[in-house]
């Protein structure tokens, strides 16, 4: 048995399981996490997929000892910023079908759009492609990834004028001084 | 979603999980999901079974379809809240415990039925319900009911313009009489239906929430992975457990009819104990069992006579009108069906109730088979339906569920959780049945066919009647085409490979043989592939319609973009029709599937959001197949042993698919398998027109 500690979702946490363990079990059945989901176990289809230190890996065969002291985002702690667009264009198009896949396709999207904020076709081809989808929901997620892209700059904008104001704000209260 | 985890008792199992209790309870009730399909008189309607109105408004719609991606959650819950003339917003669903009332034994979604076994009823219930709450303002407000409307959840005297709220009439309402034969909306009156509604599952499948049935945890559960006999049939000799009882978190090795069952503390011990497990087999009459002597079976079969299943038409007359004969022969591998969600079953069995949470298309049969496996009376066993992880056929619910039973069983009272993994899924799934056709078509001098003949070797699953399985010449003798004279033979081949329903069952090769053969015909009459079926198709004006649109819309009139290569095929099956043109490319002996035309004609629509999805959604399930989809067998096992030798259609090969609903106010028609037939034979029609090359096998070829 090994004793891993890491933190998931933003909370450290300390488990002690078999060392060849994939991170999947022991987040679902060891952690109670069951977002993230199991598919294949060979990573060949993507449901298994979470964060690590930000990167899209397939936990169903990460072994547990290989995250001691490392980053664990999953679906249920998804970042707010960008994590959030992904849902709202999610729910906004209605991507899911059965659904199963979606945690998974989530997470991937999530990762493209953190390092690719306006990703092309061929890139979400790229990004996307490890993440299987029985119900076909490709085509919509394509779009999905698209709106969520949309989201993420208008939230930015939105921020940035936000900040323009304050800053303008600040500098009238400063009296005009920068 | 909540889940309905009691009893049919439905005051107290609603009780715990409406806000209110009281109020109004309403339902129907039908013989036989069967015989309802089409045409059947109005149910009787009973109280209590689908709908609830609590004091606060909210009204709570139990579905008794099951969520398997299909969307009924929404679909069904339009039907009921449409004619009851609720507050969307207010409308929350359960799924339904397992009850005749609810259609059991049968109770579940199978066929493309879950629309239209459901329209009818459903509307009736909601009627039914809006008539009582209607009668119950106009008691208390001492009027005659007409001068009664309804909207919003409300019921508004429309003299005084006064109003009561659905909420403050159920306790009312619900000690009236239920109307037999309350007055249903016509289609201009609807408010929900016909419209794109937003699915009622969205918001919890983006957020991890959503639970699956292998999400399911319970106090004290334990976790299993069972041993089963690689080759079909094969039987167990012996096995020894001093490895796997060696491994950490491993509790106890059982043996259990289905085969050897390795139980553990978590899921990944069972994985890693079953792979040290020693088991011997017998593996029986099937242990030299391989796909190249099954093909070679099927071909001999077709080339002598089998039963007759079809002779409709004058023989003579077709003969003496024959100028050419044509003929091809075609065969398909076997599929498996590989759902996202590997199947998976919780059991509990104490000595007086078995409980069973599990996402099964089947409830009913779920039911029944637990049942069978734990030996309680029918009462004490509970199947907790959960949301499905996909489905197309393979969750039937019975097999599966015997396992878990049988397995629980052994535990005394202790909840256990059967994981089939991906290689379980591929190894032991029960797969679209093999088949083959040598067709035999008579033209006149035009070309047009004045015979179309055939004989199929396929695997029968539905059983025999009368020495035919009807599934493995639907959509092949029995086809849209009217042509006079059809002359149909078939063998069953005797494999005892397991086979099942496969999403559009025997419309998913017949489709491939008939209409890729058509196009033969086509090619020989010297037509055009789409002239052709217009020729062929004019007095079958509903086929012809989805046709003529499909053309219109991808501009068959003119050439394809440069490079690119157009293929067409129609069907008809589950009360709708569709017709598809795909355009493709080739590159390196491999086809790129960039557009697919579909139209269809589906009757009336519920959700035309969820129309369009069910029709992507099939046409991608067809793909995966007509691209790469085979499994085969070696010493009597399966080759394929996970999705990198089983792969579904990835997001990058994934074509622009339009769907285009012919507007239309028939009964509804089913959508879920509805694109999955007419892919295969679209695609390898282009592959032909772009090489001259016919592809008379699947999984596609190039090579």
């Amino acid at each position: 048995m090994a004793i891993i500690s890491f933190t998931l979702n933003g909370n450290v946490e300390t488990i002690d399981v078999v060392p060849d363990m994939p991170l999947l079990w022991a987040l679902r059945d060891t952690l109670g996490l069951t977002g993230t989901k199991f598919g294949c176990g060979i990573a060949q289809c993507g449901a298994c997929t979470v964060h690590l230190d930000g990167a899209p890996v397939r936990s169903c065969v990460l072994p547990v000892t290989a995250v001691n002291g490392r980053n664990i985002t999953t679906i249920e702690g998804l970042p707010a910023d960008i994590g959030s667009s992904v849902q709202r264009a999610w729910q906004d198009v209605d991507v899911p079908q059965c659904g199963y896949c979606q945690s998974g396709q989530i997470m991937s999207a999530t990762a493209l759009l953190s390092v690719n904020a306006n990703p092309t076709d061929t890139e979400i081809n790229s990004a996307m492609n490890g993440n299987i989808c029985r119900c076909g929901t490709y085509q919509v997620i394509r779009e999905a990834i698209h709106r969520a892209a949309d989201y993420i700059a208008d939230n930015e904008l939105a921020s940035n004028s936000l900040a323009t104001n304050a800053l303008e704000k600040n500098e009238d209260e400063a009296g005009g001084a920068v | 979603m909540n889940h309905l985890p009691f009893k049919l008792d439905r005051r107290q199992f609603l009780g715990s999980s409406v806000a209110t209790a009281g109020g109004l309870f309403l339902g129907t009730v039908w013989h036989s999901e069967l015989s309802a399909q089409f045409g059947r008189p109005a149910p009787a309607v009973v109280p209590d079974a689908f709908i609830h109105i609590g004091a606060d408004d909210i009204v709570t719609l139990i579905i008794h379809k099951p969520e398997v991606g299909q969307g009924t959650e929404t679909s069904i819950a339009m039907l009921l809240a449409e004619e009851l003339d609720c507050d969307w917003d207010k409308v929350r669903t359960v799924f339904a415990p397992v009850d005749a009332v609810y259609g059991a034994p049968f109770q579940g979604t199978v066929g493309s039925m879950a629309i239209r076994t459901s329209w009818m009823p459903m509307r009736m219930t909601g009627a039914a319900g809006r008539e009582m709450l209607i009668q119950a303002a106009a008691t208390q407000w001492g009027i005659d009911p007409y001068r009664c409307r309804t909207g919003n959840s409300l019921v508004t005297d429309i003299e005084t313009n006064e109003s009561l709220s659905y909420g403050s009439l159920a306790e009312a309402a619900s000690t009236l009489e239920v109307p037999d034969n309350p007055r249903l909306k016509e289609a201009s009156e609807f408010n929900l239906l016909g419209t794109p509604v937003k699915r009622r599952d969205t918001a919890v499948k983006i957020n991890g929430q959503a639970q699956y049935g292998i999400d399911i945890s319970l106090p004290g559960m334990v976790y299993a992975v069972l041993a089963r006999c690689p080759v079909p049939g094969g039987t167990l000799l012996s096995f020894d457990v001093s490895a796997t009882k060696a491994v950490p978190g491993v509790l106890d090795v059982i043996e259990v009819p289905q085969g050897v069952a390795v139980i553990a503390d978590n899921t990944w011990a069972a994985i890693s104990g079953r792979r040290v497990l020693q088991v011997l087999w017998d593996e029986g009459e099937n242990a030299t069992l391989n796909s190249t002597d099954i093909s070679a079976h099927l071909h001999e079969l077709v080339s002598q006579p089998g039963v007759v299943a079809l002779d409709k038409g004058d023989a003579d007359t077709a003969r003496e009108a024959t100028v050419k004969t044509v003929e091809a022969r075609y065969e398909v591998p076997y599929l498996a069906h590989a759902p996202m969600e590997p199947l998976n079953s919780v059991a509990r069995v104490n000595a007086e109730t078995c409980d069973v949470w599990t996402g099964t298309q089947m409830p009913g049969i779920a039911h029944l088979s637990a049942v069978q496996a734990c030996g309680l009376p029918a009462d004490q066993v509970n199947i907790h339906s959960q949301y499905v992880g996909g489905g197309f056929g393979s969750r039937g619910g019975g097999p599966l569920v015997a396992e878990s039973v049988e397995i629980a069983k052994q535990l005394g009272g202790v909840p256990v959780k059967l994981l089939w993994t991906r290689e379980d899924d591929l190894q032991h799934d029960r797969f679209r049945p093999v088949s083959c056709v040598q067709f035999n078509a008579g033209v006149d001098a035009s070309g047009i066919p004045v015979s179309w003949k055939g004989t199929v070797a396929c695997s029968s699953f539905m059983g025999l009647r009368d020495g035919i399985d009807r599934e493995s010449i639907s959509g092949l003798a029995e086809l849209a085409y009217d042509f006079p004279y059809v002359h149909f033979q078939y063998h069953e081949p005797g494999i005892t490979v397991p086979t099942n329903y496969w999403r559009s069952v025997g419309l998913s090769q017949n489709t491939f043989f008939a209409e890729s053969f058509i196009d033969e015909l086509a090619v020989q009459a010297g037509m055009d592939s789409v002239d052709y079926r217009r020729t062929l198709l004019a007095d079958n004006p509903r086929l012809l319609a989805v046709l003529n649109l499909a053309a219109e819309k991808v501009g068959w009139n003119g050439p394809p973009p440069n490079g690119r290569f157009r293929g067409v095929a129609v069907m008809n099956g589950f009360g709708s029709f569709n017709a598809q043109i795909v355009e493709i490319s080739l590159e390196a002996e491999q086809v790129h599937v960039h557009r697919v035309v579909s139209a269809i004609d589906c009757g009336s629509v519920i959700n035309p959001a969820g129309v369009v999805q069910q029709v992507q959604s099939a046409i991608v399930y067809g793909l995966s197949a007509a691209l790469r989809g085979e499994i085969t067998f070696e010493q009597g096992r399966v080759q394929q042993t996970n999705l990198h030798q089983y792969e579904p259609l990835r997001l990058k090969e994934m074509p622009v698919v339009e769907v285009h609903i012919v507007a239309s106010d028939a009964a509804p028609g089913g959508v879920g398998e509805l694109g999955t037939p007419a892919i295969a034979p679209a695609v390898t029609n282009a592959i032909f027109s772009a090489t001259g090359k016919r592809l008379r096998r699947l999984p596609i070829d190039l090579a």
